[in-house]
């Protein structure tokens, strides 16, 4: 296409030992949304970032209105008309608004111009912002918009965003389409990258999907289904988890009244936390991070003791008892940070697998370490959950995200726990991985064992969840049968609501929420 | 004890000769580490700036060459470090030690020529009817203008920080290099200058110490000053004023324990000589233990950088 904005031409770039992108070409027009669909590792983000001048392309042309594109930094990106809005946000927590939108500009106003540039363009297009205020004390929905103005007062003529949704509210999402669609219809063309299916056939005008760094298909969403999207994405058919489990009556964990301070200067605090988990039973817990999530996984994993008589796991009460002492009587739990948390990211995975089975007398006997049983069990995990590394030996750190997580979510479902706690068990993880995690976490439901789902990801919770209850500065509303709620009622339960008034100076900080 | 053989005004001059070379080194470690990097190796730059300075001033006869040329070493030493840790990726810790160690050895070697000379002297800034004033004139407005450049420094140090581009460049470098690289901020140049800047500070500040301070070359003459102006700029939460306020507050400390022990006092003299370091370190801790962002270290200090695009 001649009309097009942007074209791309037979890109290619690899790294050693993989080839991120292989002949790509396609072209984006003026005022359209154009997404760029892929799995984790098909050569997305490499692909913008030659875009956006960060890489520099192996072969390959890209013209940008007519001329030759070739920038050799961001800045000359930004002088061409290319913004970006980052997944992983390259904010400053420690710097303020309009010192953050600054660093990001190449030729930046003097602050006394800028701010109430900022405040008008965050006007203009709906997004509530603050020039004076600290990043480090926004939520994420605030964070995105400090990144989007930032690009915008750049006046871009296209507009890269990669994965703008997957930290936002239901309710903060439909803000962000609504600027979408404004900058849309003022000619802009954004280039929207994700792999939330809906999202795309909603927004989205054209759609290029990725797959092993090669340009697999082009569609229009709106026309395809989401399943036909996936396959694409994917190369083979996906199933749907299957819901074999049915909750039953004995109760397996049950949480009175848990309150607890926040264990560090930027926590939340828990507040009269309640829930009674079932046998057999899914619970599924929403809501943005940085609500409690933390903490309450925190809480049930013993990492901090809650105060007495809070934690009940069949009638015993083990709110007193270490993480070890837990593990030991059948809780165990998946945080969400995989290196470093989840798992130690310079020690092998064989290693890693005894930091959480350490109780077991078949691994430590008499304090000292059966490497060959535990070698064993890493590799039961590893077949089990098909976990893609060269052995046992691997670091944590050389997995792929993906991999590490299906290791982590299976070094766990391998126990047999009575309870399960997990935060955030697929966060960046591709669909064929995510669907493994959630069918083997329904499996172990099935089998008897309760099950708490922590999660951002709404979809994945109306997937697996029996159960469902919003967690909000710290405080969690009442658990309702996830068969009848729509996903407006859900995003009322995690109160995005109070985000959402136009610029109203100062209010819509969680923080002064959680003191109200 | 008698009280009355302190003087004052003696002692406030006295302090601000004392604090110059930890202020001047303490500022350049300010503006290293809020670039992102931990150097230990204050000590050995201000050794090696302390010999290079004293060498050449005596060479030349001239103390404006000599701390120049304490800069130049400084920075030279300094480049040492940068380019193991910012291009070799080497550990900064370790590496800083490393440079300290070098220093004192390098210094030592240079030096041996140089035993029981003394130096030509610095100039003292005619400041005018100013050095009249009672006490004051004493006191504050009749130094060598090492001592006004390095307060001049101070300033201007806050001033770039805060209120400039390249400041806040700076800043963001040192607070999160990976969204700094993504927003096409050159992170390792950055840095680089900022270690040459802090490399140059500290040699500045051992020629203070050899040229003016003591004045005269002995081995090992910095005496744990390096590590002085690294903790103070710890304790000052990352802030110019404070690290102003650090280096004083320990110079005259030092200055009035001396003072005090000439006097007779009754404190064992172990406590006076410790007493510097406990005050300081107090001081600022205090200062520094109401919990906020801005008295936050810069999120990454002393992790390796390396561009992943």
């Amino acid at each position: 296409m001649t009309d097009d904005l942007l074209t791309l031409d037979g890109l290619t770039k690899a790294y050693p030992g993989v080839v991120a992108n292989r002949d790509v070409s396609f072209g984006i027009a003026p005022g359209e949304v154009h997404a760029l669909l892929g799995e984790n590792g098909a050569g997305k983000s490499t692909l913008v970032k030659m875009i956006f001048g960060l890489v520099t392309p192996d072969k390959g042309r890209m013209t940008l209105s007519g001329k030759p594109h070739a920038p050799n930094s961001p800045e000359a990106a930004r002088a061409a008309g290319v913004g970006m809005v980052f997944q992983h946000f390259s904010l400053f927590d420690a710097l303020d608004v309009a010192e953050n939108v600054s660093l990001g500009m190449s030729d930046p106003p003097p602050r006394a111009t800028l701010a109430p540039r900022i405040a008008e363009v965050s006007r203009a297009y709906g997004l509530p912002l603050e020039p004076n205020r600290t990043v480090g004390d926004l939520s994420a929905g605030e964070r995105q918009r400090v990144e989007i103005v930032r690009a915008l007062l750049g006046k871009p003529r296209l507009l890269i965003m990669d994965e703008p949704t997957s930290v936002l509210t239901p309710q903060e999402v439909e803000l962000l389409f609504g600027t979408l669609r404004q900058l849309r219809s003022e000619g802009v063309a954004i280039l929207y990258i994700s792999h939330k299916l809906e999202e795309i056939r909603a927004l989205c005008d054209r759609a290029t999907i990725l797959r092993d760094g090669e340009v697999v298909a082009t569609c229009r969403p709106s026309q395809e289904t989401a399943g036909r999207l996936a396959e694409l994405m994917v190369g083979r058919k996906l199933d749907a988890p299957a819901r074999a489990g049915r909750a039953l009556d004995s109760l397996a964990l049950m949480v009175r009244d848990l309150s607890l301070p926040p264990a560090h200067a930027f926590g939340t605090p828990l507040t009269n936390v309640s829930l009674r988990l079932h046998e057999g039973e899914v619970l599924g817990i929403g809501g943005v991070a940085g609500n409690g999530q933390d903490e309450l996984l925190a809480a049930l994993s013993g990492e901090i003791l809650a105060p007495e008589a809070t934690l009940f796991l069949g009638g015993r009460d083990i709110s007193r008892l270490g993480p070890d002492a837990r593990r030991r009587a059948g809780v165990l739990t998946g945080p969400e940070e995989r290196l470093g948390h989840a798992a130690a990211p310079d020690m092998s995975l064989t290693e890693n697998a005894l930091l959480s089975v350490s109780y077991d007398p078949a691994m430590v006997k008499r304090g000292l370490i059966d490497w060959s049983a535990t070698r064993a069990f890493a590799e039961s995990v590893i077949a089990r959950f098909d976990v893609r590394t060269p052995g046992p030996d691997t670091a944590a750190r050389a997995l792929s995200g993906g991999n590490l997580q299906k290791y982590v979510m299976g070094r766990e479902i391998v126990q047999n726990p009575m309870v399960l706690v997990v935060n955030q068990p697929t966060w960046g993880v591709d669909a064929a991985a995510a669907a493994v995690i959630r069918q083997a976490l329904l499996d172990l439901a099935a089998q008897g064992a309760g099950v708490i789902v922590i999660s951002q990801d709404l979809d994945e919770l109306m997937e697996v969840s029996d159960r469902f209850a919003g967690l909000t500065n710290g405080r969690l509303s009442s658990f309702r049968s996830t068969s009848d709620l729509s996903v407006e009622e859900i995003g009322l339960m995690l109160g995005g609501a109070h985000d959402m008034a136009p610029a109203d100076p100062g209010l819509p900080s969680r923080k002064k929420g959680a003191t109200a | 004890m008698d009280l009355s053989s302190i003087s004052p005004a003696l002692v406030v001059a006295s302090l601000m000769v004392a604090s110059t070379p930890l202020l001047l080194a303490a500022l350049g470690e300010l503006v290293v580490e809020k670039a992102g990097v931990l150097n230990l190796g204050v000590e050995g730059m201000m050794i090696t700036g302390a010999i290079c300075g004293f060498a050449i001033a005596v060479e030349t006869g001239s103390p404006p060459l000599g701390f120049l040329a304490a800069m130049a070493g400084g920075a030279a030493l300094s480049m040492v470090f940068a380019v193991l840790t910012l291009v070799l990726l080497a550990n900064q810790v370790a590496t800083g030690l490393a440079l300290t160690l070098f220093g004192l050895g390098l210094s030592s070697m240079l030096g041996q020529g140089y035993v029981g000379i003394k130096p030509p002297a610095t100039a003292r800034l005619d400041l005018g009817p100013l050095s009249d004033l009672p006490f004051l004139g004493r006191a504050v407005f009749s130094h060598d203008w090492m001592v006004y450049v390095s307060l001049g420094l101070t300033v201007a140090i806050w001033y770039v920080l805060t209120r400039t581009r390249a400041g806040l460049t700076l800043r963001a470098v040192g607070e999160n290099h990976d969204a700094a690289h993504a927003l096409g901020l050159k992170v390792v140049a950055i840095r680089f200058a900022a270690i040459g800047f802090g490399g140059a500070m500290a040699g500045l500040g051992g020629a203070y110490l050899s040229l003016v301070r003591v004045p005269q070359w002995t081995e090992g003459m910095t005496a744990g000053a390096g590590w002085i102006a690294l903790a103070i700029v710890v304790f000052a939460s990352w802030r110019a004023d404070r690290v102003l306020l650090g280096a004083y507050l320990f110079g005259g400390v030092t200055v009035l324990q001396l003072n005090l022990q000439a006097a007779g006092s009754a404190l064992p003299v172990e406590y006076l000589s410790m007493s510097p370091y406990v005050i300081t370190i107090l001081v600022l801790v205090i200062m520094s233990a109401r919990r906020s962002r801005a008295t936050a270290a810069p999120a990454s200090l002393g992790k390796p950088f390396h561009a992943t695009a």
